[in-house]
């Protein structure tokens, strides 16, 4: 009898726990930035609650109604979809909430944001749901590249201009109106040219630490590097491993690197910051020095808090970000459309980097206290 | 020659020959670069602590050969694998970090509560992972990999959740400690020969690995001799997730951070395959558990010699393959009856010419 109600227990234990984890990732959710001052920063808070709470309006009213009252009687405020891809990084979260600041009530905007939590299917279904609700404009982040096809079609029948933002998407460019996002290529571009201009004409040994196989930052790092390394006979890339962008996989592959080419190299290329971190530990307890005072010139890619930090201390030489700050270049392709204005179809948003102190360079900003203060993420 | 065939004939033969053959590839590699011909097993003292690709293999393969401890118990009692292990992991780091950073900060440079205490949480939480899965297999008569496969996939949401979904760092050097060098070994290498020692103490001394075969071969037959099958498997899965604690641990340490989302990540599959690799069966019974020690780091040692001998990322899962399976087929039953058919041929027939 006892083991049957220590049975009945743990099962209620796990369904408890299974359901917990549904609530979290709980998709879907419309959250609707009502038109109302304060809104927008409540729904932006808090990240992982973003995706379930719907921000409540300051008259107290339901949600979507106020948002569709507002577009229905006024006429004036334009109303947009946002399907972002979910909140897993302190990158997304940024994104997410400089869409939330820009579209926001005090702009002129309604913006429906739904998080999909990184679920294709949810993401279709915002899309379908945007269609439905008859919004003025969508914006999707998508998630994976293929599949478009279908949805896209319905929201062209529908007469709803689609932006495709931050992603690419394997898609006939006739089926959606404009692209704006970052080029992961131009980012390794970026990162060579400012390794050309700081070792001016000396040479370079490189080992480079990609990220996951496949990825298409992995992808574009690289071939933007290569492209500006294909052209400085005095460099030489020695290796280039896959470190799986993370930490531990940055130390393994750096520890490697060291005994493969021990005394060999002066540059490590990490194509992003947690690798980076790996391969400085990696670095330390074989007694190579790296970073401005150092040996070895450290390049990093995505320019988080942490790597900031590292690159404020002189650790990491060059950190180039992939700029989660697009929510205005989408602004600015919805103005035109709305005013009739002309706008390009594909708008790259600009790519920063930044240098480590003592460091000034045409392609980077040097590294200060305020800037790592006033970073968004 | 009877030397040979007695080599030939133990249990550990063909692991060890294994292992030996991959590392072989490395002098061949190094030969033929014009590097000194047993670069990859030369061992020094550099920057104070231990240095060479051995000491890469042995420290970086710490955490599979910690897990296939606990895998080769649970395949032999239970004739299942527990695919939970690398999520349990994961879980356990997320657990300990999150207790000595606290709960939403992702960045602390002292704890928040004692290094014990975090630490034992999360290897807590590991166990209760594998009494979990235990009285899953033991008690309901789940399929093991069914019942395992609910915490592979709860384990490191679980873990998410507990870490707000972010990277927690834990920058304290004590606890850098267990993921780095105790002196000028590093402690990973330490921890693993800790639990291997005590496993086979246990095993040796104790009638516990008698009684785990026992029910591996016959679960009904080992309980009508006396022996309680099910507590035994469910023994089994404890130690199998206090095993994914302690590598959990070892992880999060080298990183000083709970990277929730990729810590023993596919790890699961590395521990399988170790147990396979020692020659054991995974149809349960008998186990050999230094075979399943030297399949753990047989398979790091096939990683290392991938970067060593610079294959690019993305060619290096072939590679791995391709190993795997000769490692596979050397060790089959057909393979071993092939070649014993041949020797007793070739004795036959040397017999009859002399």
């Amino acid at each position: 009898m006892n083991k049957k109600l220590l049975s009945l227990v743990l099962v209620a234990a796990l369904a408890m726990s299974l359901l917990a984890g549904c609530g979290a990732k709980d998709d879907g959710k419309t959250t609707t930035a009502a038109p109302a001052g304060d809104t927008t920063t409540a729904a932006a808070g808090d990240e992982t609650e973003a995706a379930g709470t719907t921000a409540a309006p300051a008259e107290g009213e339901d949600t979507t109604t106020a948002a569709a009252a507002a577009g229905n009687t006024t006429g004036e405020t334009i109303k947009v979809g946002y399907a972002q891809v979910g909140h897993e990084s302190d990158w997304r979260t940024a994104n997410t909430k400089n869409y939330q600041d820009v579209f926001s009530a005090a702009n002129g905007y309604a913006l429906s944001f739904v998080d999909c939590d990184n679920d294709n299917a949810a993401q279709l279904e915002a899309v379908r749901g945007f269609i439905q609700q008859e919004l003025d404009y969508i914006v999707i982040a998508p998630i994976e590249t293929a599949g478009w096809d279908t949805v896209l079609q319905e929201a062209q029948d529908a007469g709803i201009p689609v932006i495709i933002a931050d992603r690419e998407i394997d898609a006939p460019d006739t089926l959606y109106d404009a692209w704006v996002g970052t080029n992961t290529k131009n980012e390794g571009i970026t990162a060579a040219n400012w390794l050309a201009e700081y070792l001016d004409g000396k040479e370079a040994n490189i080992l480079v630490i990609e990220g996951s196989v496949g990825a298409s930052a992995t992808l574009g790092r690289t071939e933007g590097f290569n492209e500006v390394a294909a052209e400085h006979s005095e460099w030489k890339i020695l290796d280039s491993q896959s470190g799986d962008f993370t930490q531990a996989g940055g130390q393994e592959v750096m520890e490697s690197f060291i005994k493969s080419y021990e005394g060999q190299f002066n540059v490590v290329v990490c194509q992003n910051d947690n690798e980076a971190y790996g391969a400085m530990d990696a670095m330390k307890a074989a007694n190579i020095t790296y970073g401005v005072d150092g040996d070895v010139i450290l390049i990093s890619y995505d320019a988080t808090h942490d790597g900031l930090q590292y690159t404020l201390d002189g650790a990491i030489n060059c950190n180039v970000e992939c700029n989660p700050i697009q929510a205005e270049t989408v602004a600015g392709v919805i103005q035109a459309m709305a005013t009739g204005g002309s706008y390009e179809k594909t708008t790259l948003v600009e790519d920063q980097a930044f240098v480590a102190p003592g460091i000034t360079s045409e392609y980077a900003t040097t590294m200060t206290q305020e800037i790592l203060d006033g970073r968004a993420y | 020659m009877s030397n040979l065939k007695k080599l030939t004939k133990m249990r550990l033969f063909l692991p060890v020959f294994s292992m030996i053959l991959v590392m072989a590839i490395n002098v061949v590699y190094d030969i033929a670069s014009g590097n000194a011909p047993f670069n990859f097993f030369t061992i020094s003292l550099n920057n104070g602590v231990l240095y060479g690709r051995l000491i890469d293999v042995l420290n970086r393969g710490s955490e599979v050969a910690i897990l296939a401890v606990g895998m080769t118990l649970v395949v032999s009692a239970s004739a299942g694998t527990d695919i939970s292990v690398g999520s349990v992991m994961s879980l356990t780091g997320g657990m300990c970090c999150m207790l000595l950073a606290g709960y939403g900060v992702t960045n602390v440079s002292e704890y928040a509560m004692p290094l014990w205490a975090g630490i034992g949480a999360g290897v807590l939480i590991a166990c209760v992972c594998g009494l979990f899965n235990g009285f899953l297999v033991a008690y309901m008569n789940i399929q093991p990999m069914v019942a395992t496969l609910i915490l592979w996939s709860a384990g490191r949401a679980v873990g998410l959740l507990l870490c707000n979904s972010q990277i927690v760092y834990v920058r304290v050097a004590s606890f850098q400690k267990i993921g780095a060098y105790v002196g000028a070994i590093p402690t990973p290498i330490l921890i693993a020969a800790a639990v291997v020692a005590i496993a086979a103490l246990v095993l040796r001394f104790t009638a516990l690995g008698t009684y785990i075969q026992s029910v591996g071969i016959n679960k009904k037959a080992s309980r009508i001799a006396g022996l309680s099958s099910a507590k035994i498997i469910l023994l089994c899965y404890v130690i199998c997730g206090l095993c994914a604690g302690i590598a959990g641990i070892v992880a999060t340490s080298r990183i000083y951070s709970a990277d929730t989302n990729n810590i023993g990540l596919n790890m699961e599959l590395d521990a399988i395959l170790s147990v396979a690799l020692g020659g054991n069966s995974l149809g349960g019974g008998k186990f050999n558990l230094a075979g399943s020690i030297i399949g753990a780091y047989t398979i790091q040692a096939i990683t290392t010699t991938l970067y060593a001998l610079g294959v690019s990322s993305a060619q290096a899962p072939v590679f791995k393959a391709i190993v795997v399976i000769l490692i596979v087929v050397i060790q089959a039953e057909p393979v071993k009856e092939y070649f014993k058919k041949r020797s007793a041929k070739k004795a036959v027939e040397g017999g009859v010419q002399a």
